[in-house]
């Protein structure tokens, strides 16, 4: 019997807000323990909770990307369960009123766009950390990142391989980083998720039984994780066996899953609305102001620039990775107003470069409107492409602006047509015996005039004109005889 | 000398303007006022050293004349230990917070002392401020000044009767299903709970979170009106708390109460309430009339199930706000538990007393998956319904009068073995608090064994200047408030 894979993915995004979403205190990664925590953060008594509004934006923002319908009347609730990094022994979240429900996001594997629905997206405080100190056998508690905004965002169960579920999980990424909202860092814990998976009869409606794989920290394991799993159960149920429904934990080392819980032992977390915070209305209003502030999403970006712009859709895929790739892109394209030339120019030279030097584009020594200048001189045959590449170079070692080099080195294409003429009838005299071979048929030495022309001229020459002008030169000849 | 202690808020402020005494003498005279009183064990905790300290910089300001700008520089007053101040242990009468000293102020405690009071104590109150006797307290029972063997009520009853025993002359209580209320009506003192969000909840330990409020407990109407203008107002660490405007409740104590119209609910004169009781709240209304204001029979049908509504969304955020007291992070902490699990139970079964762990056991079953709907959320569907009684009711009257409690104090252990009907002693305050109304309980009479009764009269959301109108033209044409506990003169 073939099996089908069924996947559902719930993905948590640290919201960058800079501060928690209940309290002031700072949400900055990497301070020491225990260094950005206030009254609410330790959930001290006497302590209340104050919504930072930011966090409404930020899930309204989400929301519209993801084509979700955006709830009006929204209420915190309670989740209560003991844990020493649980500073009030709940977690203030959305239960079953969360903020969207019911959007998509659309992903490309393969070349083969898929559909994955959004069945919510939720926002909710983060819990602190325990760190287990194996010397001296005890538990110690850091509460900084103990407040800090998440949005928890439930897939529905869409998805139809492990390789599926990390292109998902790349896509919500780079959403959530072309808005602004997070900056996706899985290494930070700014991205984690949880998967859960069954295996049904193919051609079957019904869901299978499913295990969740909790707290996965990378792409890599995702697919992993999720590989393993569906190994696992397609020879559970090949051999007749049923699956038991349980909480597993990924271990990166073994490549294999292991249970943490099972369902009978499953908490109640007696969920009830938070009575210390007040309903959060979201007004039309509200939603339209979002949406005029959102920047472009990376689906639309990719459709402008091979729609509108003629890129490939492997340029536009590249472009649109990052939001600051697109940024420079268009700040380039601002000045130079050549896509195609503008695309060139940043994937390749440019990406180079900043891998060679282990740079990211946000400090690329060359402003984009810099590389947009230099764009222009080629497309204006001011200087050449070889001479803008060594333009280039020293542009990404001094930043200097393009024409400041171009100045000071005396760069300068020739273009004109009598210079250029002058060289070639030089070029034709000085070798009588090829242009002889030349105009009395072989074509082949065409290229041995444009070498000789553009040696004389030191490389200036635009290659082009050098080209018509030779034959041009050629033909006049021809007809003279 | 008098004693300077038993003295007005008001009376005090003449005499420390016109230097009749300095603050020190107040505050001295505080102090030593709970020390002759320590029997009451009305306060946990004294301040002594910070408040000597505080009343000498009160001298020093008041030399440059800043009373004006802080109306209560100088004045003695009393804290419900339920209230966070900095630096001030904060027990909550428990003993899971046994050596809990609070890193920050409540706002209230800020609000009080920005206008330049003198914090001299902390008060006894029932654990987390559950019960209605004071007899749930980690630290022993409070003595009610009326009479030493009988119960002062609760929760705030440490704070009711340290103002009725002319220790302080305001004390701050907390009121979540009359705790104000009930404790000023055994202790024949005023007690006001505000609107639910007319007063900041932040750095006030939480008990039920949409019940909570605070309010003062006075001897007189104007220093309970002049304290609540203080600590009313919004405050941008507590989401609850109401933006609008606060209004000068002082300005409207003498004015007539002629053509206002008085509704009185038949279902909270019914068997069971203290004949005494009732007479005295009756010829209190009848007092009122006679003043000039109308009387209309009003009906709240809800009445009968407030208490069952109360006793399912009380204890319900109860057992989410006491989750905190895990012995991780703050408080008391059990020893030699074997794994975090033990260190839970253990904590928590050694740290909290008896009603308050039968509060959350209840709280925690109304939570509950299969429970919730039958007990949570049909119980949210009658608080609606309890509000909007009121609401009809308000539309045919400006403000009810009705009896604080069904009876005056009872003996200390009269009711302790009775959960029950110990309930019932807050059967005609809870409404209010589910109601998100404000209630005021003032002395009415006393029966024939010399206890106090109190009148209790509520209003519409945010309308406590109606309140403090009709509760001081009783008070002006009675003398119960000038009436002294036989404590209290005794230790003159």
């Amino acid at each position: 019997m073939e099996f089908e894979t069924v996947i559902g993915l719930e993905a948590h995004v640290q919201l960058s807000t800079r501060s928690k979403i209940f309290c002031g205190s700072s949400t900055e990664f990497g301070a020491e323990p225990n260094e950005h925590v206030d009254p609410v953060t330790l959930g001290l008594p006497g302590s209340l909770p104050v919504l930072n509004r930011k966090v409404v934006e930020f899930a309204i923002m989400l929301g519209l990307a993801t084509s979700c319908e955006i709830r009006r009347f929204n209420r915190f609730a309670r989740k209560h369960y003991f844990y020493p990094d649980l500073p009030k022994g709940y977690q203030i979240s959305q239960f079953d009123e969360p903020i969207c429900e019911r959007g998509k996001v659309v992903i490309l594997l393969n070349d083969v766009h898929r559909t994955i629905g959004i069945k919510r997206i939720h926002m909710e405080e983060d819990a602190g950390k325990n760190i287990h100190d194996s010397r001296t056998s005890s538990s110690l508690v850091d509460l900084n990142r103990a407040g800090v905004p998440l949005l928890e965002i439930v897939s529905e169960p869409d998805i139809r391989s492990p390789a599926e579920a990390a292109a998902y999980l790349r896509s919500l990424r780079q959403l959530v980083r072309f808005l602004g909202v997070s900056d996706g860092n899985m290494d930070e814990g700014s991205l984690r998720c949880d998967a859960n998976i069954s295996l049904r009869p193919m051609g079957e409606r019904k869901l299978g039984t499913r295990t969740e794989i909790k707290n996965i920290n990378s792409f890599k394991f995702v697919e992993r994780g999720l590989e393993y799993e569906v190994a696992r159960q397609l020879s559970v149920l090949k051999s007749g066996g049923t699956i038991l429904q349980e909480t597993l934990t990924f271990d990166s080392v073994s490549g294999a899953t292991r249970s943490l819980r099972s369902k009978e032992e499953a908490a109640d977390y007696r969920y009830f609305p938070d009575p210390d915070l007040p309903p959060v209305t979201v007004e039309e209003s509200w939603i339209e102001e979002v949406r005029a502030r959102m920047p472009k999403l990376p689906q639309d970006a990719k459709k402008e620039l091979v729609e509108a712009m003629g890129l490939t859709d492997y340029d536009a895929e590249v472009l649109t990775a990052e939001r600051a790739f697109l940024d420079y892109f268009d700040a380039v394209y601002a000045v130079c107003k050549n896509a195609r030339g503008a695309c060139n120019w940043v994937t390749s030279e440019l990406f180079g470069f900043l891998n060679k030097n282990n740079l990211d584009i946000t400090a690329s020594p060359i402003k984009p409107e810099d590389l947009g200048k230099l764009v222009q001189l080629v497309d204006t045959e001011v200087i050449s492409g070889k001479m803008a590449k060594s333009v280039f170079e020293e542009m990404f070692a001094t930043g200097t602006a393009p024409e400041t080099i171009v100045q000071a080195k005396g760069l300068r294409q020739i273009t004109g047509d009598e210079e250029i003429l002058s060289a070639v009838r030089g070029v034709f005299e000085e070798n009588a015996e090829q242009l002889a071979a030349y105009l009395g048929g072989n074509d082949r030495l065409h290229g041995f005039f444009v070498g000789k022309v553009m040696k004389t001229t030191g490389g200036n020459a635009n290659p082009k004109k050098v080209n018509e002008l030779i034959l041009q030169e050629a033909k006049s000849r021809k007809e003279s005889k | 000398m008098t004693n300077l202690s038993s003295l007005s808020l008001t009376e005090m402020r003449d005499g420390l303007d016109s230097k009749k005494f300095s603050a020190r003498e107040l505050t001295s005279s505080s102090l030593k006022g709970a020390e002759n009183l320590k029997g009451l064990n009305a306060f946990i905790e004294m301040a002594s050293e910070s408040a000597l300290k505080a009343a000498d910089e009160a001298d020093i300001a008041m030399k440059r004349g800043s009373s004006t700008s802080r109306p209560l520089l100088g004045i003695p007053v009393a804290i419900k230990d339920m209230i966070l101040t900095r630096g001030l242990k904060t027990t909550c009468a428990s003993k899971i917070l046994a050596n809990f000293i609070p890193p920050y102020d409540a706002t209230v405690t800020q609000r009080l002392k920005d206008a330049g009071a003198i914090v001299v104590g902390k008060t006894n109150l029932d654990e987390f401020a559950m019960g209605s006797s004071n007899e749930n307290s980690a630290y022993g029972v409070v003595q009610n000044p009326w009479d030493t063997s009988r119960v002062p009520g609760g929760s705030s009853g440490g704070s009711a009767a340290a103002v009725a025993a002319g220790i302080v002359p305001v004390a701050l209580g907390t009121d979540t299903g009359g705790s104000i209320r009930q404790p000023a009506s055994f202790c024949g003192v005023v007690g006001i709970k505000p609107t639910y969000g007319r007063v900041s909840r932040y750095g006030v330990v939480a008990y039920a979170s949409s019940l909570d409020q605070v309010g003062p407990i006075a001897r007189n109407v104007r220093d309970a009106a002049k304290i609540t203008k203080i600590l009313a107002g919004n405050d941008k660490a507590d989401a609850t708390s109401s933006a609008l405007r606060v209004t000068d409740y002082e300005a409207v104590l003498g004015r007539e109460i002629k053509g206002l119209k008085v509704g009185i609910p038949k279902e909270y004169f019914i068997k069971g309430l203290n004949s005494e009781v009732e007479e005295s709240v009756k010829a209190a209304i009848a007092q009122l009339i006679s003043a000039g204001a109308e009387a209309v029979e009003i009906s709240l049908p809800t009445t009968e199930v407030a208490l069952s509504v109360y006793y399912v969304l009380a204890p319900a955020e109860a057992s989410s706000n006491l989750s905190r007291y895990d012995g991780v992070k703050f408080g008391y902490r059990a020893s030699g538990t074997k794994d975090l699990k033990e260190l839970y139970s253990k904590t928590r079964s050694e740290g909290f007393g008896k009603e308050v762990k039968r509060r959350i056991l209840i709280g925690t079953h109304v939570l509950s998956t299969g429970y919730y709907d039958a007990f949570y959320l049909r119980a949210q569907k009658v608080r609606k319904l309890i509000y909007e009684d009121f609401q009809r009711a308000f539309s045919s009257c400006d403000v009810i009068a009705c009896p604080t409690a069904p009876s005056t104090a009872f003996k200390i252990g009269e009711k302790a073995s009775d959960p029950l009907e110990m309930y019932l002693s807050d059967i005609f305050t809870i409404p209010v608090n589910l109601a998100g109304l404000p209630g005021i309980s003032v002395p009415c009479g006393f029966d024939r064994a010399g206890l106090p009764i109190g009148l209790q009269l509520i209003g519409r959301q945010f309308e406590e200047e109606t309140l403090f109108k009709v509760a001081y033209a009783y008070e002006s044409s009675t003398q119960w408030h000038k009436k002294v506990p036989p404590v209290f003169a005794a230790s003159k």
